[in-house]
């Protein structure tokens, strides 16, 4: 039996691939191949092989005796030899490949799984935009029967029934609250420290520095505390209930609450939007005071005021109503956030791509509903 | 013939996680050429010693040795050079999913050979074809059945003709008959390759027909209860808990191959 030459990969080759042509017959060619043939030498292009296979030659054989090491590199130079024969009716015989490479040629021409399915390819622009408007419908139908979901979850909750566990809710309200307490700080602190630089710049020139505190006090309730809260929500809180909720898809868990006839959307997402419902108006609260607290160290610090008139001249602005308006948005944030959040996740695919874009995508609708809405109310408040 | 050549050696490893010893003193040889089994109930530690073989996690002590080089010994950039020439087929296939199954294919070509892309091309449907998924190149993961799948991954694995093959329970999830066609699959490739392989598994019928050699872990011995060809383990084998598992808990020596 011929001994099969030794295969080896971590090439040291010693000879270069190379095949030459031979011609027994007039109608019968051999190619004699040689030296190692692996993904790291640089074998020869297969043109002038496949020009020589022309109207006189009817037999194709092979020779292998010089052939020193074989990979898949070799395979392929075979596999566009053969295939070109056979387009051309010649024969082959393969009898002088070595058994291993016979084999996989062998396998490598088995029957393939028929293809099902044809990845879409490109429309025209028609269809594209036709294609758009109908994935639009599809989305808004989605959203409409989440939030009935959500609804009928609530009335659930509120008819004394239990959508949930007691301890999932209660995780989230500290995971948002407490959790998220050093970030917000944080953030207010400095929002407060630029609003009372930037309105210190200016209000000096006109010595009413003063009213930098009433800035700060307002740009902090009205806007600043609500939105910066939201926005740091969105991506510290929304983000990880879109990933959480999309993880549980991939692993088929949602699919394993629904036929227990446990609504995921009462187990899950209620309990989330609750939370984000109750911890954002607080989170907001506290940032408020923080963002005074960081525009009264420019205050001092800066415009020589002392620290009581400061605080002083921010009592006497803000208004509890104030407060209430910024509670108010923060509250709507927290039920957007929550709700785009989730919307995301159950909306996920099934990979790892697909949690990944709806976590990007909940950050980003969530923002986008954030400004609208805070100028939605805020218009209507000052109508 | 010449005698059979050690590939890969195990001597005196011991598994931990942290304080927990899942398995200790295993001594083990792997020839090469061989269709190594790694055998054993659920939860024995049969996938964590995998992962000490194909560098994924040290060992709590002993070694692992490839021919002459004592692979937790080295560094990285050595051990890295070592697993290049393996090629790992992983539980439910690992495929990249953010990329096509030619693309899935070809990064391990492009990242350790300097092959024209043209010629990677080539040998991704050549690969593709040989796992009998011609034509599937521009597909996702997500878009194929656990088989084809599995057969994907399986391509990426022989991307680059490794030396070493290890399979992590390869035919999980499958139905008996794509189950039989992997095993033909992996025979077949072995057989043309010359790779040493490994598979995890328990998976008696492809325990049978295909593996030379194996070892038995067991998690309450927290040991190796026996190792060599299971055919001949369950006529000779003495151990009750070995033979329990390899008869199916019958106590009937005689081979059943589905």
């Amino acid at each position: 039996m011929q001994q099969e030459p030794l295969r080896l990969t971590t090439g040291s080759a010693t000879r270069p691939p190379v095949f030459t042509l031979q011609r027994p017959d007039s109608d019968h060619l051999v190619v004699a191949l040689a030296g190692s043939w692996t993904l790291h030498a640089h074998p020869p292009v297969p043109a002038d092989l496949l020009a020589a296979l022309d109207g006189t030659v009817h037999r194709l054989g092979f020779a292998c005796d010089g052939l020193e090491h074989w990979d898949t590199r070799l395979l392929i130079f075979l596999a566009t030899v053969i295939k070109t024969a056979g387009q051309r009716h010649i024969d082959v015989d393969r009898a002088g490949l070595p058994p291993g490479v016979r084999r996989l040629l062998t396998l490598s021409e088995a029957v393939p799984e028929q293809v099902t399915y044809s990845p879409p390819g490109r429309d025209f622009l028609p269809t594209r935009i036709g294609r758009c408007v109908l994935a639009l419908i599809g989305q808004s139908r989605e959203v409409a029967a989440f939030t009935g979901e959500i609804l009928l979850a609530l009335l659930a909750l509120l008819a004394g029934k239990k959508p949930f566990k007691p301890q999932d809710f209660l995780y989230f309200v500290q995971n948002c609250g407490v959790g998220s307490l050093p970030i917000v700080s944080l953030i207010a602190v400095l929002v407060g420290v630029i609003l009372s630089f930037v309105g210190a710049v200016q209000l000096q020139m006109f010595g009413a520095q003063i009213y930098v505190a009433n800035l700060v006090g307002l740009g902090m309730v009205l806007e600043m505390g609500a939105l910066m809260s939201g926005v740091i929500i969105a991506g510290r809180i929304g983000a990880s209930y879109a990933a959480q909720l999309g993880t549980m898809q991939v692993n088929e868990e949602i699919d394993a609450l629904r036929t227990m006839g446990i609504s995921p959307v009462g187990f899950l997402v209620l309990p989330r939007i609750l939370a984000l419902m109750l911890m954002l108006p607080l989170l907001c609260v506290y940032a408020d005071i923080m963002g005074i607290l960081g525009g009264s160290v420019i205050g001092v610090a800066m415009l020589d005021l002392s620290l009581v008139e400061y605080l002083e001249q921010t009592r006497k602005t803000i208004q509890l109503y104030q407060f209430g308006q910024g509670i108010l948005k923060a509250s709507v944030f927290g039920v957007l956030i929550g709700f785009a959040g989730c919307l995301r996740g159950m909306q996920c695919g099934r990979s790892a791509l697909a949690v990944g874009e709806a976590t990007t995508s909940a950050v980003v609708t969530s923002i986008v509903l954030i400004v609208v809405s805070d100028s939605f109310i805020t218009y209507l408040l000052y109508r | 013939m010449t005698p059979p050549a050690p590939a890969i050696v195990v001597k005196g490893l011991t598994m931990a996680y942290g304080s927990f010893v899942l398995q200790r003193d295993l001594d083990f040889t792997i020839n090469r050429g061989d269709i190594f089994v790694i055998m054993g109930g659920s939860g024995c530690g049969k996938s964590t010693l995998l992962r000490h073989m194909i560098g994924l996690k040290q060992p709590a002590s002993g070694s692992v040795w490839y021919g002459e080089a004592d692979f937790w010994a080295l560094d990285e950039d050595e051990r890295a050079a070592i697993i290049r020439r393996a090629g790992v087929l992983y539980q439910s296939g690992a495929l990249w999913s953010s990329m096509t199954l030619a693309e899935n294919v070809a990064l391990p070509l492009q990242h350790y050979t300097e092959l024209a892309p043209e010629v990677i091309d080539e040998l991704v449907a050549f690969k593709l074809s040989l796992v009998g998924l011609a034509g599937f190149e521009t597909f996702y993961p997500s878009e194929l059945s656990g088989g084809m799948r599995k057969r994907a991954a399986l391509a990426r694995a022989i991307a680059l003709d490794p030396d070493f093959l290890f399979f992590d329970e390869p035919s999980a999830g499958l139905d008996p008959i794509s189950a039989r066609n992997l095993d033909q699959l992996i025979l077949e490739l072995r057989e043309s390759l010359g790779a040493t392989v490994v598979i995890v598994t328990h998976e008696l019928a492809s325990i049978y027909a295909i593996a030379t050699n194996s070892v038995f872990l067991d998690s309450e011995a927290k040991t190796m209860l026996a190792t060599g060809d299971p055919k001949t383990l369950l006529q000779e084998c003495t151990d009750p808990t070995v033979l329990n598992f390899l008869t199916r808990g019958t106590g009937q020596r005689e081979v059943r191959t589905v």
